[in-house]
């Protein structure tokens, strides 16, 4: 985890987005114990609410779950259903704009092809 | 009901009012950033709530008692003033030890261990200290004692990046440990930003915004692209303050935007933070509302 914070971004959801990286980075795997709300907030400086309140986004998309008297844990299938949700999320973000970035500096369809080929060739 | 609630409360000095009206709630075990420009208010009002000065009119509740002449109310309360009201000639222990009396407890071993992290020698006399330590020795104070309600006035008075570092944690530490209540009242917004879950803005005598953190900023937002796109984008929101770089202008907006309203592929929408909303709310011409 970086949790190398900007002030542009609800810290809620930067802290959700942190420990979602870090499963998908497989630092914690399924059924390991991700830092405790008390522990984030001490080490950080930060509203134990607000990071209660990113830990809680986590446990609805069911990555992490609540072990009561324990803390929070990595669910079965969390890696799984971040992939699941990152290649979804990869066409409406990541080709939509390198298209639309392509346009803008005049790159043509069979260009840009050629282009992602030579990124898979490296 | 706990908690403190600020009752029509007004303060004059004279013929000069310094708040004027202000109603609003201090919910037990949270904290509060109280943010202000010099010579809004926010000293005089902490030091109304600790019953240091009378409200002109008005009512202070203390977990429902009148906090005037009320020494019950009064304990549940520590202000850490910007003043500096300790005798000269005792030394920092015994300032320590008539803090107890007052308060009938007093978390020595805290305090000792919180010297030894600012490596501040409790053997001096305050008159001694310089401005950073001095605040130092009055937060090790206020958080050695039981009150459930901590005001703290310019808390990193004259401390440099590190012990304001030092000082966030003892905060910190001190809150997830008693869940106090705790009203930071300061000019480093960024510094605080993350720490408090709720935020109070007075202006000129004038809470102007009294809300949760997260809520407040979710409502902040900088509209930014060419200046006739913005404009027509921008037109009937709240518009706070403007921007202008070559043709590119910035519109801080406070409040909802229009989701039905089409975002021109020109005009991006971004989040601001707490310190230029301040900023902005603050200024002479701005505020909220039209």
């Amino acid at each position: 985890m970086q949790f190398n914070f900007n002030s542009t971004e609800p810290i809620y959801l930067q802290v959700a987005e942190q420990i979602t990286e870090a499963i998908f980075a497989r630092l914690y795997v399924a059924g390991d114990q991700v830092p405790s709300t008390t522990e984030v907030s001490k080490k950080f400086h930060i509203n134990p609410a607000t990071i209660l309140k990113g830990m809680n986004l986590l446990v609805a998309q069911g990555l992490i779950e609540k072990r009561r008297g324990i803390g929070m844990f990595v669910t079965a299938d969390a890696y799984q259903k971040i992939v699941k949700d990152r290649k979804n999320e990869f066409y409406d973000q990541k080709i939509i704009g390198i298209v639309r970035e392509a346009k803008k500096l005049g790159i043509a369809q069979a260009e840009l092809i050629n282009l992602i080929e030579r990124g898979f060739s490296n | 009901m706990t908690g403190i609630q600020m009752k029509q409360v007004a303060k004059n000095y004279g013929k000069k009012e310094i708040l004027k009206s202000l109603d609003f709630e201090l919910q037990p075990g949270k904290i509060y950033g109280l943010l202000g420009r010099n010579g809004a208010g926010k000293s005089t009002l902490l030091n109304l709530l600790a019953n240091r000065i009378f409200p002109t009119s008005g009512e202070i509740l203390v977990d429902d008692q009148n906090v005037i002449d009320n020494a019950q109310a009064l304990g549940k309360i520590y202000l850490m003033s910007e003043k500096n009201l300790y005798p000269a000639s005792q030394s920092l222990e015994q300032l320590l030890r008539g803090t107890k009396l007052l308060y009938g407890k007093f978390n020595f071993q805290l305090a000792y261990d919180l010297a030894g992290e600012f490596e501040l020698s409790l053997q001096q006399k305050f008159s001694k200290l310089s401005t950073g330590y001095r605040s130092i020795f009055k937060l090790i104070a206020a958080l050695a004692t039981p009150a459930q309600y901590l005001l703290l006035d310019e808390p990193t008075l004259g401390l440099d990046a590190h012990h304001r570092n030092l000082v966030y944690q003892a905060i910190m530490d001190d809150y997830l440990e008693n869940h106090r209540t705790v009203v930071i009242a300061t000019h480093l917004i960024d510094e605080i930003a993350n720490l408090m879950e709720h935020v109070l803005i007075i202006d000129r005598g004038k809470l102007i915004l009294d809300g949760e953190t997260e809520d407040i900023l979710a409502n902040a937002h900088l509209v930014v692209g060419p200046a006739k796109d913005v404009a027509k984008y921008t037109a009937g929101f709240n518009i706070i303050g403007r921007e202008a770089l070559g043709r590119i202008t910035g519109y801080y907006i406070y409040g909802p935007l229009d989701d039905q309203r089409i975002l021109p592929d020109t005009v991006s929408i971004e989040q601001t933070d707490l310190q230029k909303l301040f900023i902005y709310l603050t200024n002479n011409q701005g505020g909220i509302g039209k």
